[in-house]
């Protein structure tokens, strides 16, 4: 990779030795994709719940927070996605003590380093939305589309490691989604019927994402006849980075970079075609409700809940009463919003719990399902149901309205 | 016996030498494993139940979330690891992890690797070679 005198300097050590990790990192990350040099970007966001850290990253990363504060700390805003508790909740999700050690024990690392402590993944609803052509480093894959694909900025899929890194090189290795080459489709998809309720919007993304199959193709969406909400964009994107690995989309008519479909269709060229109808969607989440009598919670999370979520849950609970848990999970921006406006108290009222901060799947899912007996589980999220199926639950996937009367009825799934 | 290597576009970390566990699923360490008890555990991955401790996994494509890139070195770090990440396609968190906990992967074949190798077969994976690749030893 070519450096810069500055990048020189940092690979020499002459900027500290986290400095010289990060950017070795980063020329490592980069030659692998054949990067030819860096690209400066603006903003930082790591995912590093302590589930994936685990005691040996908790141990690396105190072991950068002990060094002087001018070798330590980012150059650009660097935020965080969820942790792994709520610390206001950790005897409701019986979180062993251990994990919020190393929980704390991490936040305090991060703060060494200069690291604002958002934990969120709806940070384009809450924080900073990234401006078109923007360069970025964003860790969690549904920040990363959303924003690459909604926004019309350019981030590459950041791991802990990488994006920590860019917050203390304030650059990252050029290949991928910083280059205009790779934005192009390398499919379409035309949908005939355009999804109603998350639960659809995230099928469509599941589906999209399995036909897409690795992080280096670009589905152009064709057929989707309004223009979705924010919410409805961040469930299908979630959906899709988490089914397909994909970092990108196109929307024909409605995303930045597909405002005419030949801005990102390739002309004359074998193009992969697909064509979703309504009885996919219906199929897709067949699937998941297979041989279920019955689910133990309901969890509204992955992602994180924005306020005009947290009102309809509110909404849909009023007057009555949840018989098993149901999960409420949002962003530390969003609760005190939801506290103010009281929806918070409509939603426990019912007899659920709001939580903030962290994301179910990340918050330790296989020690939590076993403490508390879950196992079936209800979401309203395709990408929580992606994953949770390795930590040993077997999730289904139904809109938020089913879902909140599946809580109320006992969980039982047959009325 | 040049019939049994297939090289790859790209690799990183050390040599190594071990039994291939192949498949044509995907790959992620949060997703797929049990990585306290070192076995694949979403139950629709062909893996599903079978050891990765010490295994050159053969498989597709990286799939699922970020995690990868902290997990990797968390395995390492208590011994409970594939011994390298054989895969068609490679998404930047896959390298990221690597890069960060010294782990050997290759990437990116001119054939579909998972119908290459066969699984239980001896294998070399070295990613220091001027051109990656892995064979059957």
């Amino acid at each position: 990779m070519k450096l810069s005198d500055e990048e020189q300097a940092m690979r020499a050590g002459q900027f500290g030795p986290l400095r010289q990790w990060a950017i070795e990192h980063q020329i490592k990350v980069g030659s692998y994709f054949g990067a030819r040099d860096f690209v400066p970007v603006s903003q930082a966001h790591i995912m590093a719940d302590t589930e994936s850290l685990g005691a040996a990253g908790v141990e690396w990363l105190e072991s950068w927070a002990r060094l002087p504060a001018k070798d330590r700390t980012v150059r650009i805003p660097t935020i965080t996605d969820p942790r792994g508790t709520d610390f206001n909740a950790t005897a409701r999700l019986k979180h062993e003590p251990w994990m919020l050690d190393l929980e704390r024990r991490a936040i305090d690392a991060f703060r060494a380093l200069g690291v604002l402590m958002t934990d969120t993944c709806i940070n384009y609803q809450t924080i900073m939305a990234p401006l078109l052509g923007e360069h970025a480093a964003f860790g969690d894959t549904g920040v990363t589309i959303y924003s690459n694909s909604v926004c019309g900025a350019r981030s590459n899929f950041e791991g802990g490691p990488s994006a920590l890194s860019a917050g203390m090189t304030g650059r990252t290795p050029r290949y991928g989604y910083h280059l205009d080459e790779q934005r192009r489709a390398t499919l379409e998809v035309r949908v005939s019927a355009t999804p109603h309720g998350f639960d659809e919007w995230g099928a469509l993304g599941g589906i999209v994402g399995r036909l897409s199959g690795d992080y280096w193709q670009v589905p152009a969406i064709v057929g989707i006849d309004r223009i979705p909400s924010s919410d409805e964009m961040k469930h299908f994107g979630a959906a899709l980075a988490s089914y397909g690995s994909a970092a990108l989309f196109h929307m024909v008519g409605i995303t930045p970079e597909a405002v005419r479909s030949q801005n990102v269709l390739p002309t004359g060229s074998d193009l992969r075609r697909y064509t979703i109808g309504a009885s996919d969607i219906i199929d897709f989440k067949a699937r998941y409700a297979r041989n279920i009598e019955a689910v133990d919670i309901v969890v509204f999370s992955a992602p994180q809940l924005s306020l005009v979520e947290m009102h309809q849950v509110a909404n849909l609970l009023d007057g009555r009463r949840a018989t098993i848990p149901l999960l409420a999970i949002t962003s530390p921006q969003v609760k005190p919003d939801a506290d103010r406006m009281g929806l918070t108290a409509r939603i426990e009222a019912a007899g659920a719990t709001v939580l903030a901060g962290m994301c179910f799947y990340q918050s330790y899912a296989r020690e939590m399902a076993e403490a508390n007996g879950w196992r079936n589980l209800a979401t309203n999220s395709a990408k929580l149901v992606n994953i949770l199926g390795g930590y040993g639950y077997r999730p289904a996937l139904m809109s938020m309205e089913s879902c909140v009367d599946l809580a109320c009825r006992g969980g039982r799934i047959a009325p | 016996m040049t019939d049994k290597i297939f090289h790859a576009a790209s690799g990183i970390g050390r040599k190594v030498q071990a039994e291939a566990l192949v498949s044509s699923d995907g790959f992620s360490a949060r997703y797929d494993l049990d990585r306290i008890k070192g076995v694949f555990s979403r139950p629709d991955h062909r893996l599903a139940g079978l050891s990765y401790v010490g295994r050159v996994l053969v498989l597709d494509a990286a799939k699922g979330g970020v995690a990868t890139a902290w997990m990797l070195y968390e395995m390492k770090a208590r011994g409970i690891v594939p011994a390298a990440l054989v895969l068609n396609a490679v998404n930047p968190i896959m390298v990221q992890g690597a890069a960060l906990a010294d782990f050997t992967m290759i990437s990116g074949f001119d054939l579909d690797i998972t119908e290459a190798i066969p699984s239980g077969a001896m294998v070399e994976v070295d990613p220091t070679a001027e051109r990656p690749f892995i064979r059957i030893v």
